[in-house]
């Protein structure tokens, strides 16, 4: 009616320089409460503007705020463009640390952040992997091709030996319980991917020691995708990927088996050749299919801004069998009432994954299994080929790869919901007050089943399996605080504080059931306790203050104190305080700087602080505790069997390990923020660290014991490079580059200081109980500790040949020493993007130098005696074989420790803007360059064998917005 | 709010509650045994102990490694398992895995006794209300406690000479043990045996797997027999004493040799004074019996036969020396050679055909039937420490060394009882014996019974080139090696751990 023919309507898109959209964007007509915000094609459109010229605003955050003046005709649509410039390097973005944001231009500490329109792109199932390669001093190394795989993530190298050396997650203020959840892969893949808006990541002790005691590996900082603020907005994803093996390990074909064989075999080992010739690794592995699909719907609903989020996830791995498939949902609701002075903010997340698991075994029989054998053979195995010594399956020969696969079905479920309600209030009548209350929870269940058929090779000898495992997780998080700030104007300057309190419970629930023969009925193994529930409990108190003068002297600090369950109310071990300090100067302020056209930004942090460590794995381990034995460990006396009270070793005085970082940073930006970096040298030191250490025989309830014992050094330089090398209208090229330089080192390892004392770490696969890595003072964690291997004038190596470094006449495992370790010295990450109107192509490279492996593969399988293999079987090698042609095993030797230094190009991918639609082209893991010849060099123990391999993925996928 | 940290296991429990009732006591009583049998508390792929593989870790198996692999009776192909390479050929060094892991065993076996002892005081049974023949059996068990004690003494003693020294005044901690001599431990260990020799149950009376006045009787008589060895004065008199207690105790020799070694040992079985108990199903190990009778065979041999039909490991063969000591390896005649294979010399230490098996230790039962087994590798034979035909030995011995109180023709007709008994028939009994003969009856008799290498120390051909074996001082044809070889290194880890240790002389 009458309103109508008054008012027309403005329609438009929000744009960057670069002409790539920008969703989220608000967009209001001032004076008036009409506004929405833009969908995930930048686009919008206000309906109902009163007919006459408006002052339109377009705000986002980042970029510069713009205002346009738009004249309306009633019953007319008017279509405006607005193009967003990003602030000068982004400098009044605000980035969240603990407990609060910060403008990145007054950030004291070394942080750094990515956005989502950073992130690696492709199929990406688990959230580490989105910011893998992009920022210096973080380690990400995915344990392999499985499906939802975990990934061990490491920022600056850890702190730590035996206790945890993963960094703290915390999302949206809820900090996670690092543990795996049984009946999935990894728990971070519980968390879509696709609901992540931004990753933080909190380096220094200035940044970190704000959450004290689990600080000491870093924090990262993951915040979730919030409401809009108009209209709903849905936008649907749906990504499609084919994965194909990449790589597979080169071992002899059946001819070349089959010629070894006759030329060098009995003749009673030649009669067990067959006439097949089977590839093993290709029947095992396949191509696999991925479709990842998300819903979502922002919007603001009156006072409250939502978002739900939908995603549905079905992967299937390389390995036949391995499928993961995911529901998952995310709700955000961000209130706010009485003026704006009270926000909430309930974010809840839950997702169900089903998923099997193929027998990983299988990777490593197909590598071995006589690749002249057939797959199947009519037997009484459910008709697959398998080595047998008389009536039974030969228990020192592998088990047929395929059957490995098939007849094992394993199951795993998984069902994890976390979430937290965080109520804001700002004092009325002191409004640089603020009380903050957040209750936050992770809850999830994990369950499976395991069933094996009686008559499969892989468990004859127990007629069969069903056994099934349950696990609930149940934590809770209480925080308060209260935060102060205000600006001085009097004295020119600006103080921000917080002080709280918080309450963290972590419960775990682990079922025990019986194990039963494939019949159901009789059990194979019984536990004594029904259950147990492992529990650990932190209480702290915080506080942070900034102070800022005239706009570039910037003081912080900041201390915790943690109370820990895992230690002693006895001693003073329970309580630990950790404190920091910085001091930051905003050169680019001063008056000589201020001006320059070139340098748009300088600034140099100072930093110094102390985090602690209290995750140690045991959460006992201070009390005198007896263990009673298992059913199968029982002692008899007369026709009776008891189970046994052991005493368990203990360490009343065991505590945290604090780690004391200091950190020099620069930042800087030239041209308006088109080149832009940071530049951060750190030095960490470990003391009282945490490790199993020998301890003298006789003075507890065993010969090693995990006690606060030692140092560990750790320094590095890292520096994050970002540019803008051509920006214009229709053509645009960003490059990023960062560069990390590690060093870490033990310096001390035990109670008593002697130079020749060395802690076992890695044990091999092979023979039994052969360790290749040892922690010794002097050294990186981790070492290898090899013979060296003497070579021959053909510069092959000679069997069992070491040199007797120690000179005392014969070669004894004294004569190891002390050689290269996993730990890269250099990390490289390269990001670039080529955007020409609608389309764009971008990659990811990525560099580590310096890292060695141990070629597990051709150390235990590279051998006469496993191809001739005494115990009845002719199995397959490596190709590695035909260069040693070593007869037996020589586990220990530094031949089979390779440089592993590696180029990756992570991530390729091309797409098509065209307004509402996105298309795109994606190829994963597309190539690497590397001397080591196993099948990744990208290990992240430095042991190489059986790894479950990285799949190359294609992936199309389309991006929609309504 | 602080309470709420104060947070306590769901399953362990405390001291005050495995030890406020007679149950608990015998539970704690059952690990102080169990503990080497086992090689942990929850099932056979845990640990006790750290750094070395749980499987490993296991008391016999160590001690076999020591006391046979280093020997003419056996050798072992498994040269990529940490220190087997350097055990077989007698060039092991202070960082050897196996014999750090052996001492490690012995001494956590003596914590646990000595913590038995601390928690079984009287005043401690007093205030737990435990009294009457409750309190009476556990005296009975303190005095077994201190048996074993006294038993890994005696093996720390005989293999490593002075070893770190802690008793249940020591306590738990970081506190850091003093270090012992060979003497002074013999005079300890003979000590405890001959406080405890009155206070354990008399022989025969005990319940199966714990160990009575024979078993204290049978160990002091092997402590004087070798107390030259041990101290530099023979104590021949008081081996023939304490072999003679033995003797007159009440066993006999089992009518068949073989039975001795069977799943079913445990019953029926009139000579063996103390055993390792082990069973397939609830005492599970990857040492022990399982080791034992699945690393003798490999799976041509049909592993069925001998109860382990998914087992069979081919590691350990004899060398040529142990067959050789029979006139007839075939069995056919003395029946104790019971080897397979038509290979007798050791070539390659890899190669497990290289050296005859030995198929002495079977996990069936005298009727032939398979001991139940979980996955058909367990084994339920129990391994005897002390058996009746051992006492006959020493009393020989002893006599032939010229100790008081025995004769010559008692001694000769005790060898006999053996040898009748390995016949079927006096065929092969002898008329006199020398101490060579002696050596040779013992390998006969005890042949991978852990006996052997302390034999040859005894005799003086552990080291020496008088005596060689293939392989013997890392060379084929056999060397003799430096005589302080006769006693095994302090592990290097416990020097660096613990400086109040010396380390043994030559290594």
């Amino acid at each position: 009616g009458f309103a109508f023919a008054q008012s027309g309507s403005i329609s438009g898109t929000v744009l960057d320089t670069k002409r790539e959209s920008l969703p989220g964007v608000s967009v209001t007509v001032d004076g008036t409460t009409v506004g929405t915000a833009t969908d995930m094609n930048g686009a919008f459109k206000l309906n109902s503007v009163s007919a006459g010229t408006h002052t339109i605003t377009a705000k986002y955050i980042g970029y510069t705020t713009l205002i346009k003046t738009v004249t309306v005709t009633a019953g007319q649509t008017t279509n405006v463009e607005f193009l967003l410039t990003a602030e000068s390097q982004s400098l009044n973005e605000v980035v969240v640390i603990g407990y609060g944001t910060q403008q990145k231009k007054e950030l004291t500490g070394s942080i750094t952040s990515i956005s989502s329109k950073d992130f690696q792109k492709g199929t990406i199932t688990s959230p580490e992997q989105l910011i893998n390669g992009k920022l210096p001093g973080v380690q990400i190394v995915s344990g392999g091709g499985q499906p939802g795989a975990g990934s061990e993530i490491r920022i600056r190298a850890g702190a730590s030996l035996n206790a945890s050396n993963a960094p703290l997650i915390v999302v949206d203020n809820v900090p996670l319980n690092n543990e795996s959840i049984p009946g999935v892969a990894n728990p971070l893949t519980l968390i879509n991917p696709n609901d992540i808006e931004n990753f933080t990541v909190l380096k220094d002790a200035n940044a970190t020691a704000i959450y004290g005691s689990r600080a000491s590996n870093g924090v990262i900082l993951i915040t979730t995708k919030k409401g809009g603020s108009g209209k709903p907005q849905i936008n649907v994803t749906s990504q499609n990927s084919i994965a194909t093996v990449a790589r597979k390990v080169n071992n002899l074909s059946a001819a070349e088996v089959r010629d070894y064989v006759n030329a060098n075999g009995t003749q009673a080992q030649k009669d067990l050749l067959g006439d097949a010739n089977t590839d093993w690794q290709k029947e095992i592995f396949r191509n696999a299919f991925t479709t990842d699909n998300n819903v979502s719907v922002t919007g603001k609903k009156a006072n409250t801004p939502y978002r739900l989020n939908i995603g549905y996830l079905n992967q299937d791995g390389i390995l036949m069998r391995d499928n993961m498939n995911r529901v998952s949902g995310a709700l955000t609701l961000s209130p706010k009432f009485l003026d704006n002075h009270l926000k909430i903010d309930l974010n809840l997340k839950g997702s169900y994954s089903r998923s099997t698991f193929a027998n990983q075994g299988a990777i490593g029989s197909a590598i071995m299994f006589d690749p002249t054998q057939a797959v199947n053979a009519e037997n009484k195995y459910g008709n697959y080929f398998e080595w047998t010594s008389g009536d039974v399956p030969n228990p020192n020969a592998p088990r047929n790869p395929v059957a490995l696969i098939e007849q094992r079905d394993d199951k795993g479920r998984a069902a994890r919901s976390f979430g937290n309600l965080q109520v804001d209030y700002t004092l009325p009548f002191l409004p640089e007050l603020r009380a903050n209350v957040n209750l936050g929870y992770d809850i999830s269940r994990g369950q499976g089943t395991t069933v094996i058929p009686d008559f499969a090779a892989q468990n004859y000898a127990t007629k069969g399996l069903r056994s099934r495992y349950m696990n609930d997780i149940n934590n809770k998080v209480l925080e308060f605080f209260l935060a102060y700030k205000k600006d001085f104007k009097s004295i020119n300057s600006n103080l921000d504080a917080i002080a709280g309190y918080g309450y963290y419970d972590n419960k775990r629930t682990n079922f025990a059931y019986a194990s039963y023969q494939f019949d159901g009925t009789t059990a194979i193994s019984n536990p004594v306790f029904p259950y147990d529930i492992p529990r650990s409990r932190l209480l702290s108190y915080y506080g942070r203050a900034i102070y800022t003068y005239a706009g570039k002297y910037i003081l912080s600090g900041t201390v915790r104190t943690d109370g820990s369950s895992r230690f002693s109310p006895e001693n003073r071990n329970r309580w630990g305080v950790f404190p920091s300090g910085a001091f930051t100067w905003r050169i680019s302020e001063e008056p000589m700087l201020k001006s320059s056209n070139v340098l748009s930004d300088l600034k140099l942090r100072l930093s110094y602080g102390v985090t602690g460590q209290q995750d140690i794995g045991s959460l006992y381990s201070y009390l005198p505790n007896y263990a009673k034995s298992s059913n199968e460990s029982q002692y008899q006396f007369g026709n009776e069997f008891y189970y046994m009270y052991a005493p368990l070793a203990y360490d009343k005085d065991i505590k945290w390990e604090t780690t004391a970082t200091s950190n020099i940073g620069l930042d800087f930006g030239f041209l308006n923020g088109r080149l832009a970096g940071k530049l951060d040298v750190f030095y960490k030191k470990t003391k009282d660290l945490l490790a199993v250490v020998n301890i003298p025989v006789g003075s507890n309830f065993s010969n090693q014991l995990l006690t606060n014992v030692g140092n560990m050094e750790n320094k590095g330089v890292e520096l994050e490079l970002n540019g803008s090398i051509i920006k214009s209208k229709k053509l645009n090229w960003d490059m990023g580059f960062n560069f990390t330089y590690l060093q870490n080192k033990v310096t001390n390892l035990t109670l008593v200081d002697n130079p020749n004392y060395f802690q076992q770490a890695g044990s091999i696969t092979g023979a039994t109980g052969n360790f290749i890595q040892v922690h010794t003072a002097g050294k990186a964690p981790f070492s290898y500790y090899v013979y060296k291997q003497v070579y021959g004038t053909d510069g092959k190596p000679l069997e069992g040949v070491y040199e007797d470094l120690n000179g005392d006449g014969s070669i004894t495992a004294s004569d190891r020493y002390f050689y290269k370790s996993p730990a890269p010295k250099f990390l490289m990450g390269f990001s670039t993007s080529l955007n020409y109107q609608r389309w764009t192509l971008a990659t990811v490279l990525r560099a580590s130098l310096g890292n060695y492996m141990y070629d597990n593969v051709s150390s235990n399988l590279a051998t006469r005696s496993n191809l001739l293999n005494p115990a009845g079987s002719i199995n397959n090698a490596p190709v590695e074989f035909l260069n040693s042609g070593f007869t037996i095993n020589q586990y220990n030797s530094d031949y089979f420790i390779r440089n592993a230094s590696f180029l990756k190009m992570d991530n390729l991918s091309l797409s098509y803007n065209i307004g509402r639609y996105n298309f795109s082209a994606n190829v994963q893991n597309v190539f690497v360059v590397s001397k080591y010849k196993g099948v990744d060099p990208e290990i992240f123990n430095g042991i190489d064998y059986t790894l479950y391999p990285r799949p190359r993925i294609y992936t199309l996928g389309v991006n929609v917005g309504f | 709010c602080a309470k709420d940290l104060n947070l306590k296991p769901t399953n362990d429990v405390t001291s005050d509650v495995v030890y406020a009732t007679p149950a608990g006591y015998k539970g704690a009583l059952a690990k102080v045994y169990g503990s080497f049998a086992q090689t942990g508390n929850s099932g056979a792929g845990s640990g006790d102990l750290g750094g070395i593989d749980a499987g490993t870790s296991d008391f016999f198996r160590l001690y076999f490694g020591a006391q046979e692999l280093s020997t003419d009776e056996a050798v072992c192909a498994w040269l990529g398992d940490p220190g087997v390479s350097e055990i077989d050929q007698m060039t092991w060094s202070s960082t050897n895995l196996m014999l750090q892991g052996l001492y490690t065993r012995s001494i956590y076996q003596i914590t646990l006794v000595n913590e038995f002892i601390r928690e079984s005081t009287d005043a401690k049974l007093a205030s737990r209300n435990i009294t009457g023949n409750d309190a009476a059996e556990i005296k009975y068990y303190i005095a077994e406690a201190r048996f074993l004690r006294a038993f890994q003494y005696w093996v720390l003693m005989d293999l490593y000479g002075n070893p770190p020294f802690i008793t249940e005044n020591d306590n738990i901690g970081k506190e850091l043990p003093k270090q012992t001599t060979r003497a002074a431990l013999f005079s300890y260990v003979e000590s405890e045996l001959k406080a405890v020799e009155t206070l354990l149950k008399d022989p025969r009376t005990n319940e199966y797997g714990r160990a009575d006045k024979a078993a204290a009787w049978a160990l002091l008589a092997r402590l004087y027999l070798n107390a030259q060895v041990y101290t530099g004065s023979e104590r021949n008199a008081d081996a023939i004493t304490y072999a003679n207690k033995v003797i007159g105790a009440g066993y006999t020799l089992h009518s068949q040799y073989k039975n001795l070694f069977l799943a079913d040992n445990n019953v029926n079985n009139p000579e063996t004074i103390f055993a390792i108990a082990y069973d397939g199903v609830k005492t599970q190990n990857y040492g022990g019996a399982t080791y034992l009778i699945n690393a003798a065979i490999n799976a041509a041999m049909n592993p069925t036969s001998f109860g382990v039909p998914n087992g069979g490991w081919g590691g350990n063969r004899t060398r040529q020396n142990l067959p050789n000591k029979f006139t007839d390896a075939s069995g056919a005649t003395d029946k104790r050679a019971m080897f397979f294979g038509d290979k007798r010399n050791v070539d390659d230490l890899a190669t497990f055909t290289d050296g005859l098996a030995v198929t002495k230790f079977k996990n069936i039962t005298q009727s032939g039937a398979t001991a139940p087994s979980v996955g058909g590798t367990f084994c339920s034979m129990d391994i005897p420490l002390f058996r009746l035909a051992e006492a006959y030995m020493i009393y020989a011995e002893a006599t032939l060394r010229g100790g008081n109180g025995g004769s010559l023709a008692t001694a000769t007709s005790y060898f006999n009882n053996l040898r009748t008994r390995a016949y079927g028939n006096a065929s092969g009994n002898v008329a006199s014996i020398s101490l060579n003969d002696i050596l040779d009856e013992r390998s006969r008799e005890f042949y991978w019974e852990g006996q052997r290498r302390t034999d040859l120390v005894r005799f003086g051909k552990y080291t020496d080139a008088s005596y060689l074996w293939p392989y013997k001082g890392g060379v084929k044809a056999g060397r003799g090696v430096e005589t302080y070889r006769n006693l095994f290194p302090i592990p290097s880890t416990d020097i660096i751990a613990n400086p109040n240790l010396k380390q043994n002389t030559g290594y």
